[in-house]
């Protein structure tokens, strides 16, 4: 009984639905009234702050309600106006350049972290232990700071030691795609953590037994590690891979305190369009109608991830 | 089964021409080689990590006059504690600490709460209505609150949660990831055991009050760190919520000092490092439950 082969088999029960419900459906009270109250206050939470936003905002998408006052019904116009609208343009391009660059780059900085930390071979694990994951303890606010003072223009101390060097002092703030650059690193080295301790739970769950087999038939740590430990950790693989695009499409704290979207408004992602549209403008139709888009953008993202995983999985 | 089969002969057989050059130049050098690049590499990575933190709260102690003065430093020529003093009066810090407490913990009592009974109901058991909401629960990692920012917010004020700490506390209980990891938990808990269990006569509710919840404090204690987490570095939700001062949150307290014109940076280092402290405390006791989260924990078979 391996890890991996229980999961498989639970999930494919659940798809197929085969015996198990037929002998249920004969005791119905005893196994429905539990899970029921069991779920009852996340149901409640689920039908007040997701179904009613949603259907509110689905329905405010289409008029030109600011808060206050009458709605009135505009039809598609909230959405014709955004497709009109190059400052949404820019945001949306934004936050995919933004999240094409941090997932891929978390992904990898993690999973290498995750396997020094479960390696017999290093040292000194339980201090990095510490180090790596100090950087998740600090918010997103405070992240942006610490990196703003790093990489400040005039006062950071990575442009000092630049022009220590004899460079020139590099425009981490004036120029809007380093001023970017600086938000990946930022975003990466905060978000590394969570990933990292996912990895690392997946690999220790790996059975050792393959890889005493595969040691003992001569494969070597790069073999090992993509033959035995990056398939066998695919269902997080596909968890983290998840987490970190939502999470840095929806990525808000970070570039107030890092660069307010700045220079200018060259690096305003959707989340930053929408509050502004919705909160410093006071168009709540309008900036619903963004959210919807936004909504959707995530849902085709998780559809994918899930098509491919799906796919893989059943390989 | 048959795809680690798969996976191992695919493993040997590209390996086989490798074999006897790779033998040797592992067998040589022994495992001291092996020790010492992979440790090396793990440090090159953990002072890359460290390092932004180090020079921040490093410069957190030097006096507000040497902060811009070049040559930069890396230690204080003088240290003080003038900042931090100076952060801690000039805001009402005592105020922000106190409502980010509350918040924190009493959303994180009730999301473990929430979470702990809703994943291991979406583990094991099995009906239509439970697979539409654990299909509901997935789509809510779909439906941040920053995406539904508008009328998330209407809602809430329709609530009369407006301007109140539990506008920010309600809203955040349920959260997919504690659902989903107490889920993932419970499914590596044996179904024999929950069989067993009912053939002893036990009713539903309570195997899980005596047995489920006790089984799975590890992960009621890394989910309580998270959540702690979560809630204590909100940003942007009790941004919106919150219009009284007195209410504010250390987040968007600090906040306000990053988007002055001009950036006090000795205050805002000081509050900055005020502000990271109980969650690095916080850690610091309990990072073995959320380092170690080792989900099979006692339950091998």
């Amino acid at each position: 009984m391996t890890l991996t082969g229980n999961a498989t088999a639970v999930s494919a029960s659940e798809r197929e639905g085969t015996p198990a419900p037929k002998l249920r459906r004969m005791r119905p009270n005893r196994y429905t009234a539990a899970p029921l109250i069991l779920i009852s206050a996340n149901v409640v939470l689920f039908a007040l702050f997701f179904v009613w936003p949603a259907v509110i905002g689905f329905g405010y998408s289409f008029t030109d309600y600011t808060g206050v006052g009458d709605p009135q019904f505009v039809g598609a116009k909230n959405y014709l106006d955004l497709v009109g609208d190059p400052s949404f343009y820019s945001a949306l391009l934004r936050t995919l350049e933004f999240t094409l660059m941090v997932v891929p780059l978390s992904y990898v900085v993690s999973l290498l972290i995750a396997n020094f930390m479960v390696s017999k071979y290093a040292k000194g694990k339980p201090v990095a232990r510490i180090i790596f994951f100090l950087p998740w303890l600090v918010s997103p606010i405070i992240t942006g700071v610490v990196w703003r003072w790093l990489f400040g223009e005039n006062f950071g101390l990575v442009n000092f030691v630049i022009e220590s060097l004899g460079g020139k002092p590099v425009p981490w703030q004036s120029n809007a795609n380093l001023s970017l650059l600086v938000v990946v690193f930022a975003a990466t080295w905060a978000g590394m953590a969570f990933s990292m301790l996912l990895f690392i739970a997946a690999i220790k769950n790996v059975p050792t037994s393959y890889y005493e087999a595969a040691a003992l038939d001569g494969a070597g740590p790069a073999r090992l590690f993509f033959s035995i430990t990056l398939p066998n950790i695919a269902p997080t693989s596909f968890i983290v891979i998840l987490l970190t695009t939502i999470g840095t499409m929806k990525e808000y704290a970070l570039f107030v305190s890092l660069n307010n979207g700045g220079p200018g408004t060259d690096n305003n992602l959707l989340v930053q369009y929408i509050y502004q549209t919705g909160f410093q403008r006071g168009q709540i139709g309008y900036a619903s109608a963004a959210s919807f888009v936004l909504m959707i953008i995530l849902m085709a993202v998780a559809l994918i991830q899930l098509a491919v995983n799906r796919k893989a999985a059943s390989r | 089964m048959s795809t680690s089969a798969d996976m191992r002969t695919k493993a040997v057989l590209p390996n086989e021409a490798a074999r006897p050059a790779s033998r040797k130049r592992r067998m040589a050098p022994g495992e001291l080689g092996r020790h010492l690049s992979t440790t090396t590499l793990l440090w090159v990575f953990a002072i890359g990590f460290a390092f932004p933190l180090l020079w921040f709260i490093l410069s957190s102690f030097k006096p507000a006059g040497d902060l811009f003065s070049y040559p930069l430093t890396l230690l204080p020529k003088q240290w003080t504690l003038t900042g931090y003093a100076t952060a801690w009066q000039s805001f009402n810090f005592a105020q922000y600490f106190g409502n980010t407490i509350v918040v924190a913990c009493v959303t994180t009592v009730l999301t473990v709460a929430a979470s702990c009974a809703t994943g291991y109901a979406l583990a094991k058991y099995s009906n239509r209505w439970l697979k539409v909401f654990f299909v509901c629960i997935l789509a809510t990692t779909m439906l941040p609150t920053e995406v539904m920012l508008a009328p998330s917010f209407l809602v809430v004020r329709d609530l009369g949660l407006y301007n109140s700490l539990a506008g920010i506390i309600v809203p955040s209980i349920l959260t997919a990831t504690g659902v989903l990891m107490f889920r993932a938990f419970f499914l590596t808990v044996p179904d024999d055991l929950v069989e067993a269990a009912r053939i002893d006569g036990a009713r539903e509710l309570s195997i899980f009050f005596r047995i489920m919840v006790p089984l799975s404090r590890p992960i009621m204690v890394t989910l309580a760190i998270f959540s702690f987490q979560w809630r204590w570095n909100d940003y942007i939700w009790p941004l919106l919520v919150l219009n009284d001062p007195n209410k504010f949150t250390l987040q968007i307290g600090i906040e306000s000092i990053v988007g002055a014109q001009n950036i006090n940076w000795s205050v805002l280092l000081g509050a900055s490092v005020i502000s990271m402290i109980p969650l690095v405390l916080i850690y610091l006791v309990f990072q073995k439950y959320v380092m170690n989260a080792n989900i099979n924990a006692g339950l091998k078979d």
